[in-house]
């Protein structure tokens, strides 16, 4: 088989070639998902493609009239990938609403249990789920011709990782036989150890309370951490370089492979891991948009590729959630909870304070509502911008690396770039690891982005438990602060789970929850049209892909599309599905958003 | 001398995730290592047949490629297999149209699968079926009072004096997520015994495996010694006994604080979390709001209170009279030890 015929440049579709595709269950990701595209093999492009999410389970229905006290126990069920990241959100927004703040080791302590997360999550899924679509087996499958020139072509870093052509990297990613994946699963068990030792038990975490943590602040505690940290620091400098030369293959072999799930540069960030120390993180709106500055990942929407704005204040303000195509009864008539913020701002009827969830299951019709995820978008004052995560660790870098504003002893954002310093470890001398914004919001682009944030949460991890020592030698242990559950209250939570932005939005009435609002980053990159027509992100990007497989579509396997979607790390516990129609051609299809702009 | 051959040469693994649930209890057997699911798939345990696993989790197909698996199943294509479901079941009776949750398509229609489909077309033929956590054992968090969806456990569904055809009842393993080893030892258990090397695993009244649910939280946890003086945490982050914080522990059945979550590191009141009974069939409804004091733990603690306050009295003498060495350890030019030296 060769390569024949790789577009580099893109042509019209000819709509009477399409020939329906889909993959349901999309496996490999955490949930239920479903991908049903279109796709012209003579030009080898995707034309159209529908994410549908095959899992309702109503937390907003059965949360309403619980003790908000129950809330982070609750909402961490609604992931079994990054439950913590739910817990640790609900933990922040219940602060907001109780008045309260941590005590500087509680901050410090949640801190370290998801930086273990990040470093966990990011490794499982990149080395065990995403590393099987570029490994030995599936390129042999799907792209002879580049399995024949990986052979030939020497890794650039072979000094710094061991592995002396590209070839070889892809065998050791062969699902539990090759080396990368039997080290990632070793490596995600002990990074889950480092979790557990700062929030109890993964993925539900049991000592996050509001106002704190019950875990104890020992030297103990921090020792355990370090130790299995240096691991992962040593493992971190042959990671990141094993990475950049397999992806930067994929770019110098399919020429055009830029274009595997690009999509516009529409990228949000709320902002993860809250400054420790006397009053900064002290959880009131009012000062919101101070301390949301001051987390060590930097809130950010970014519009091809300028910061519009890293207030917290307005990038809450501007969030609007749309029925689109999913089955849910709009909520409108029942009118507003929340009418004005606490600074005084009104609030959007279609703002997550005001969102309720009226199910009304029906039968899936791609041509009208075909999901059970809503559509939430970003509202700049004139469009409703269908922003995504980059999977979360590409909006992260990119929002962090504008602001600049993070400076810690082993990591610096300035002038577009993160510069990381790994300390020398038992067996390598110190490191120093730069991101620099990249040219495309695509495919590759987002999972190198994973690998190196990895390294950033690796990084952090060093300077956190460093201030825990010097916290501990003070006798700084407190971790918990007491509270009240007010009567009437209004309170979100910020934070970033491991694949994206994540807000949890909360009304209490009468010391009860009237409305709570989780809103994971899967609804972000994984919603169907909106009111407006506009496509999701995970459909959107999909649209954009190229084909580049030397399959034809008696054989297909999508893995193109595959890595666009798995790109985005998709976790809704509910699926992506992806199956392949029959190879049914169709006759006419008329599909406004068909055409890939690029 | 050669090993001795399994009953079978392969067994299949066919896993449903597609329950109400959030895949924690997939994420979990990831973090197994007593033992690992790559010991368990690469043929790392002696005795073990081969297995074939089809788990959305980590299955190198995806789609149709992915799902073909299942339907031959229902052909009966693929036995011996044992099917695990994750998630609670929701009751796709309860309305007109529509899913609540779907696993690939319905050929016929096009239309999203359901649970309840998969199970009535799998479990008659399955040696035996698994329920992994608490949402697939007993309904879960899913089944909380207010759920729009009827959610509720597999037993709820199948019956709970359902039979396998190979005679075995619903294995239950709950937990939230189901703490990762007590996931892998009961498969390799069942798959053991599936090859003729091991007994089928024992089980109690609700289906779950009787050696690792048969104590409850209080009785391996660290901190009980706390709850015997009398001796309670008033704030969490405290170290002492947590039960007047809203620990559940001494009434739920449950090995985590024993076991701790993984190689002996974290669980829940050892490590200052509150036990929410995350195991139980009761859990969550009977146990909310979680950070209430149980209502029988305040008699209970004070019972205990006055006894514990005298033991932990007495017991303080004995440990300052212990934490003072003999007086014989001295530098002095006189030997005080008892000895009568005959020699110098």
């Amino acid at each position: 088989m060769t390569t024949k015929d790789v577009p580099t440049t893109r042509g019209e579709i000819d709509r009477s070639q399409l020939v329906e595709m889909a993959w349901d269950p999309i496996t490999r990701i955490v949930g239920s998902l479903g991908i049903y595209t279109k796709i012209d093999f003579r030009a080898k492009k995707v034309a159209e493609c529908h994410s549908t999410s095959s899992v309702f389970r109503g937390y907003s229905v059965f949360m309403r009239g619980k003790d908000p006290r129950d809330a982070h126990f609750i909402t961490s069920r609604i992931c079994g990938i990054c439950g913590d990241n739910h817990a640790a959100c609900s933990v922040y927004n219940q602060n907001m609403a109780y008045g309260i703040e941590n005590p500087p080791m509680g901050d410090l302590i949640m801190n370290l249990g998801e930086a273990a997360e990040y470093m966990f999550d990011h490794n499982i899924f990149q080395e065990n789920l995403v590393a099987v679509d570029f490994c030995e087996k599936m390129v042999r499958e799907t792209n002879p011709s580049v399995w024949e020139k990986a052979k030939t072509t020497e890794a650039p870093h072979a000094s710094q990782h061991g592995y002396r052509t590209i070839a070889d990297i892809m065998t050791a990613c062969n699902p539990f036989e090759g080396e990368i994946s039997r080290r990632g699963l070793e490596l995600s068990r002990m990074t889950r150890e480092m979790f557990c030792l700062m929030e109890g038990r993964h993925v539900h975490p049991s000592t996050l309370y509001p106002g704190g943590v019950g875990t104890n602040a020992t030297m103990q505690l921090m020792t355990d951490y370090l130790s299995r940290l240096m691991k992962y620091v040593e493992w971190m400098k042959v990671c990141v370089p094993i990475h950049d030369d397999l992806f930067d293959f994929f770019y110098q072999a399919l020429p055009g492979y830029e274009h595997v799930g690009e999509r516009r540069v529409l990228l949000g960030c709320w902002g993860a891991l809250y400054h420790v120390g006397q009053g900064i993180s002290d959880f009131k709106y009012q000062n919101m948009n101070r301390w949301g500055k001051k987390m060590y990942v930097t809130p950010g929407v970014v519009v091809d590729g300028k910061l519009v704005t890293n207030d917290l204040v307005d990038i809450n303000l501007g969030i609007r959630i749309l029925l689109g195509s999913s089955y849910y009864v709009d909520w409108e008539a029942e009118g507003k909870l929340v009418d004005r913020d606490p600074l005084g701002n009104p609030v959007d009827i279609r703002h997550p304070w005001n969102a309720r969830q009226i199910p009304a299951p029906q039968k899936r019709d791609f041509d009208g509502k075909y999901s059970w995820v809503m559509s939430p978008r970003w509202f700049d004052g004139k469009d409703h911008l269908a922003l995504d995560t980059g999977g979360g660790p590409l909006a992260r870098l990119w929002s962090t690396a504008l602001s600049g504003l993070v400076d810690t002893p082993y990591l610096k954002a300035s002038n577009g770039t993160i510069t990381i310093t790994l300390p020398k470890t038992s067996l390598k001398p110190e490191v120093t690891l730069e991101w620099k914004i990249p040219r495309w919001s695509n495919a590759i682009e987002r999972d190198r982005a994973r690998t190196y944030f990895q390294a950033y949460a690796a990084a952090l991890a060093l300077h956190f438990v460093e201030l825990g020592i010097e916290m501990i030698g003070k006798g700084d242990t407190k971790t918990w602060s007491d509270f009240t559950v007010p009567k009437e209250a209004i309170s979100v939570g910020f934070t970033e789970a491991v694949r994206g932005v994540l807000s949890h939005h909360m009304v209490i009435s009468d010391g009860k929850i009237e409305n709570y609002q989780p809103w994971p980053p899967t609804p972000w990159n994984g919603n169907p049209r909106d009111n407006f027509g506009t496509p999701g992100p995970y459909e959107d990007a999909v649209q954009n892909t190229p084909i580049f497989e030397e399959n034809g579509p008696d054989n297909f396997k999508g893995i193109d599309i595959m890595r666009a979607v798995r790109s985005f790390d998709p976790c809704l516990p509910c699926g992506v599905h992806m199956y392949v129609g029959g190879g049914k051609t169709i006759e006419r299809v008329h599909t406004p958003f068909a055409a890939p702009e690029l | 001398m050669a090993v001795r051959a399994p009953a079978i040469p392969e067994i299949n693994l066919l896993w449903i995730n597609a329950g109400l649930s959030c895949d924690g209890d997939s994420v979990s057997l990831t973090n197994a290592q007593r033992p690992s699911v790559e010991d368990i798939v690469m043929g790392g345990i002696p005795g073990l047949p081969k297995v074939n696993v089809y788990w959305p989790l980590v299955a190198f197909e995806t789609g149709e490629a992915f799902i073909q698996a299942f339907f031959k199943a229902e052909r009966g294509e693929m036995e011996p297999f044992v099917l695990v479901i994750e998630g609670s079941i929701a009751n796709e009776r309860i309305k007109r149209e529509g899913y609540f949750t779907g696993f690939g398509n319905d050929p016929a229609t096009g239309q999203p699968r359901t649970l309840m489909e998969w199970i009535d077309a799998l479990a008659p033929k399955a040696t035996a079926v698994i329920a992994a956590g608490t949402c697939a054992t007993y309904g879960g968090i899913h089944a909380m009072q207010g759920n729009p969806t009827g959610a509720m456990g597999l037993a709820d569904y199948l019956g709970w004096d359902w039979r396998s055809k190979a005679g075995l009842p619903i294995i239950n393993v709950p937990g939230c997520p189901v703490q990762p080893d007590n996931m892998s030892e009961t498969l390799t258990q069942l798959l053991l015994f599936a090859a003729g090397r091991a007994p089928a695993p024992q089980l109690d009244d609700m289906l779950r495996p009787t050696w690792l649910f048969g104590s409850t939280v209080h009785d391996g946890c660290d901190r009980a010694g706390y709850y015997e003086q009398g001796d309670f945490a008033s704030e969490y982050g405290d170290h002492r006994c947590l039960v007047k914080l809203g620990c559940w522990g001494p009434v739920i059945k449950c090995n985590v604080p024993k076991r701790g979550w993984m190689d002996g590191i974290g669980g829940c009141p050892n490590v200052g979390g509150i036990c929410m009974a995350c195991t139980m069939p009761g859990f969550p409804d009977k146990y909310m709001p979680f950070m209430d004091e149980p209502p029988g733990a305040s008699l209970s603690t004070t019972l205990v209170t006055g006894y514990g306050r005298f033991i932990r009295t007495m017991r303080a003498a004995t440990i300052a009279t212990g934490d003072r060495e003999p007086k014989w350890r001295q530098r002095g030019d006189a030997l005080t030890t008892g000895y009568t030296p005959r020699g110098y």
